[in-house]
């Protein structure tokens, strides 16, 4: 069975329907709006493109999507590390300004009892306050990692909980 | 299994047999059916054969009535029909009714022998002996459902657990030698206190009282005498340290080996459990799909969850207990006897009082036990029934009415419970006071032995401790009597699990299928649930890579048909063909690989999304995952997902729509690349729009596959070579779209109630996104 599943390889579509960016036929720029514009060959200006992370915890530099202001893919990055630096620098400073992912490096205090909880922590953000609705918001990220989701929508992330001081490992404990 | 085909052969042999003396020189018999069913329907056998020449209908062995004959020239039809789980057969001429019998669903089989070999008869071929098993692979068994189970003793259920407990025995040896260890060690003390009465403190106590009631001395005197004995006489104390250091020791013992006897039961008894759970939970995966809709979820999870639990605590600690105190129980029983057997005897007098009292009431508290146990199930069952089907309660405002139901089922729980409570209350106060009067007798038959000179006080101290020992061990054993019926009756329904076999057989000699073509054809194919004939004479083939379309009304037996071809169920009749081999020839895992299947409202799992798009294939690559999501026209929206492909979704995670959800389980079709497809109503819970976008996605899927498509909506099945139109368990029409258009019939009206509705306004059942958890 094995062997013969690799033989015939699935019956998808072999190219993939969005070209490749990979900065050297394509063109990435910022205008001065501060938009990224995406120049494809054979193409017009494309204004105001973003990259999305196709996997952003389990690989977050690979495959990496460009989408237009409307949602819709134009280009993909099949290896964020792989690309020009300047190139690499511009689309990493777009990502980053889009995306907010404070990460836990301190638990100070989570209030005792029941759900909700409070919690009081400091980030490499700085120090904030925010509430957790149940235990089901925190989600595992790998072997170490975990991203908890506050009421309000905003998502912390913990790298590598056993990295943490005794403390926030101690209260990390009843969500692991 | 195979017990049971080979006692079907014996009586087919048999049947033969009766049937012969009345054969005519020459005459061959060509089919028998064994009916159940009298005229009146009373249960009685009776036999309907078909020979060369004639077809005759006599009783069964034992059974009254007369030997019925027709010459073939005068049968004109023999026809069969069921309802309602009765079957009848007749035999007519051309004048009118010959004959009419009637029987259970179990002998259909044999019935629809017998109109084979007719057929095949009047077609002037000569029959094969028995017809309706040719299709069958050898070695298959002729009944796929075995339920059979015994009804094992309840105590005797907990033996069976030692098939866990195997892999663990040295563990388990161990743990017992520890048993043993503290066991002697707690037996020590009151040895020692039998030399330390007798042999210091009681002679000590003569001399002092010999000394205190002499008349003859003086206060002075009396008081130098005993002076002179506290210093000159404290000789033999210099050994009571020893006796208590002795006592001190073996309290020490006790407590290490004991420590050490609980812990490593308790981790043995946890891996039993666990093992337990395991294999339980394998061989729930291993039933077929029909197990699942007769079981309540409730009931099945609470049989490998707080069983398994219940069976874990009895282990480790109702095990340990009971063989310390029977253990315990022996040893000071022989103690007891070897210091005096008489008073033994004697004080023992209550103790078959007790073993009989407690042997009354286990076996009422069994039947108590497994009834609290089954009101238990019906309240997870209510549970497991209400929370995932809320919105359901909450749109037709039933809260009200379920939280009574589970009142109720809580009713029956207090009332079982307490009717074993009642039992259980009276029970140990009575086991105390027996135990009590023990102790009675065990004093007053010391006292007066001790008035007869035949023991010491040293003995009767000694014997006293042992006896109060005993009793309390006893005590504490006949309290475990409630925990090993809670163990006996959780380790029986566990069984039960266990005992059942898996009506979709695994072949003897299987074959296997590797990478398939494709070709299917089904034939002659019938199928049955519990009394109701769902398919019946279906015959079809699909070439490798055609798409066929299934249509028809509600309970036609389209998805029975998807079923029968997934092999979640066998057929009843006929046969199912893959690339020429009966797919039951297959080991079922190999076969299913070969098939990808996409239904109506797709389950996802708690996961990613990327774990949900490669559960049929899990070594898939993130670029293969992603090629499968673009071809499924999934990919965009995955995109706009906070976390891409790592969005959680299933219960607990993120929402998707139908539509989504739905291109999410194209996706995982598409990646195991099945030859197979089969697509169960796949667009029927979404918009038009949404329909689009699926219909682009199935495109893409079908290509190259052998696909058969059940759609409710037509316009799904625009590629489909090939349309079958479905009607109560049978093809009534076949063809192309347009053939059947112009065909009229039962096409025609659904497409053209289908057009109506279409123009009348788009119904669009999507209906809103589900909330999660819920959904």
């Amino acid at each position: 069975m094995e062997d013969t599943a690799s033989r015939d390889r699935p019956l998808l579509p072999q190219t993939s329907p969005v070209p490749t960016f990979d900065g050297e036929r394509a063109s990435l720029s910022l205008d001065a709006f501060g938009r990224l514009v995406l120049v494809l060959p054979g193409a017009g200006p494309l204004v105001g493109v973003f990259p999305v992370r196709c996997f952003p915890f389990s690989a977050p530099t690979r495959r990496i999507s460009l989408c237009d202001p409307h949602g819709a893919e134009v280009a993909c990055i099949e290896d964020l590390t792989r690309l020009p630096t300047p190139i690499r620098e511009l689309i990493e400073g777009e990502m980053a300004r889009r995306e907010f992912l404070p990460v836990i490096t301190r638990i100070l205090e989570v209030s005792p009892g029941g759900e909700p909880s409070a919690w009081h922590v400091v980030t490499d953000r700085g120090r904030t306050r925010f509430l957790l609705a149940s235990e089901d918001h925190v989600r595992r990220l790998g072997a170490e990692g975990l991203l908890i989701s506050a009421s309000d929508g905003v998502r912390f992330r913990i790298v590598d909980h056993k990295a943490l001081d005794a403390r926030s490992r101690r209260v990390l404990r009843r969500y692991l | 299994m195979n017990d049971l085909g080979d006692a079907r052969n014996d009586a087919e042999r048999t049947t033969r047999d009766e049937i012969a003396p009345h054969l005519l020189p020459g005459e061959h018999l060509l089919a028998i059916a064994r009916l159940d069913l009298g005229p009146r329907l009373e249960f009685r056998e009776g036999r309907v054969a078909l020979t060369d020449r004639r077809l005759l209908s006599l009783p069964g062995l034992g059974a009254p009535g007369t030997l019925d004959a027709w010459s073939l020239s005068d049968v004109s039809g023999l026809s069969a029909g069921d309802r309602g789980g009765l079957g009848t057969l007749q035999v007519v001429s051309t004048l009118g009714l010959l004959g009419r019998w009637h029987y259970t669903l179990g002998r259909a089989r044999e019935v629809t022998g017998l109109l084979d070999a007719w057929d095949s008869l009047r077609a002037g071929r000569k029959p094969t002996a028995s017809s309706a098993d040719v299709s069958r692979p050898a070695g298959e068994p002729e009944v796929p459902e075995a339920l059979r189970r015994e009804e094992a003793p309840r105590v005797g259920t907990l033996f069976r657990l030692l098939r866990f407990a195997r892999p663990h025995a040295w563990w388990l040896v161990l743990g017992i030698s520890l048993t043993l260890a503290t066991t002697a060690a707690g037996l020590v003390p009151p040895l020692l206190t039998w030399p330390l009465v007798d042999d210091i403190l009681s002679p000590y106590q003569e001399q002092v009282k010999i000394v205190r009631e002499d008349p003859s001395i003086g206060e002075v005197e009396r008081e130098a005498r005993l002076d002179d004995l506290r210093r000159n006489r404290s000789e033999p104390f210099s050994a009571v340290p020893w006796y208590l250091l002795g006592m001190l020791g073996s309290a020490l013992a006790a407590w290490g080996l004991g420590w050490a006897q609980g812990w490593v039961l308790a981790r043995t008894s946890e891996r039993i459990s666990a093992d337990l759970r395991n294999t339980t939970y394998a061989h729930v995966h291993s039933l077929s799909l029909d197990y699942f809709g007769a079981k309540r979820t409730g009931d099945l999870v609470s049989r490998i969850s707080s069983d398994s639990d219940r069976i874990c605590y009895f282990l480790s600690d109702t095990v340990t207990d009971f063989t310390a105190d029977a253990l315990m129980i022996v040893g000071t029983a022989f103690m007891l006897f070897y210091m005096d057997p008489i008073l033994a005897l004697a004080t023992l007098c209550t103790f078959p009082l007790v073993a009989w009292f407690t042997y009354v009431t286990r076996t009422r508290l069994t039947e108590g036990f497994a009834r609290g146990y089954r009101a238990w199930d019906e309240m997870t069952s209510i549970l497991a029934d209400t929370i995932p089907g809320v919105r359901v309660v909450k749109a037709f405002a039933q809260e009200h009415r379920e939280v009574e139901r589970f009142k109720e089922v809580n009713r029956r729980i207090v009332a079982a419970n307490d009717r074993v409570n009642r039992v259980w209350t009276f029970f140990w106060p009575m086991i105390a006071m027996l135990n009590q009067v023990g102790l009675l007798v065990a004093w007053a038959f010391g006292a007066w032995r001790v008035y007869d000179q035949r023991i010491t006080v040293g003995v009767l101290t000694a014997f006293l401790a042992y006896i109060a020992r005993f009793y309390s061990r006893l005590e504490s054993m006949t309290r475990m009597a409630g925990s090993t019926q809670r163990a006996a009756a959780s380790a029986q329904r566990i069984f039960e699990v266990l005992d059942r076999q898996p009506s979709v057989p695994e072949p003897a000699n299987p074959v296997h299928p590797g990478r398939v073509r494709g070709e299917l054809q089904l034939k002659n194919i019938g199928f049955r649930f519990g009394n109701r004939r769902i398919l019946e004479g279906l015959s079809l083939a699909i070439r490798p890579g055609e798409m066929v379309g299934v249509v028809g009304p509600t309970g036609a037996g389209k998805t029975t048909l998807l079923n029968l071809i997934c092999r979640f169920y066998d057929v009843s009749d006929g046969a199912i063909l893959l690339d020429g081999e009966d797919i039951r020839a297959f080991p079922t895992l190999e076969y299913r690989r070969n098939i990808g299947i996409v239904l109506q409202d797709p389950f996802l799992f708690y996961g990613t999304i990327a774990e949900n798009i490669a559960y049929g294939r899990p070594e898939a690559t993130r670029d293969e995952i992603i090629a499968a999501a673009r071809a499924a026209r999934a990919h965009e929206f995955i995109l706009q997902l906070p976390d891409g492909y790592d969005s959680i979704v299933g219960e607990r995670g993120q929402t998707l729509s139908g539509g989504e959800r739905q291109r999410v389980s194209i996706a995982r079709a598409l990646l195991i690349d099945p030859r197979i497809l089969i697509l169960d109503e796949a667009t029927s819970s979404v918009d038009t729009r949404t329909e689009i976008q699926i219909q682009e996605a199935l495109d893409n899927l079908v290509r190259g596959r052998t696909t058969l498509a059940i759609a409710h909506r037509l316009s799904t099945l625009r590629n489909a070579s090939r349309i079958v139109v479905l009607d109560q368990g049978g093809i009534v029409q076949s063809g192309s779209h347009d053939e059947l258009l112009a065909a009229g019939g039962l096409y025609r009206s659904l497409y053209e109630a289908q057009n109506r509705r279409d123009i009348e306004g788009d119904p669009d059942p999507g209906g809103p996104a589900p909330v999660p958890g819920i959904a």
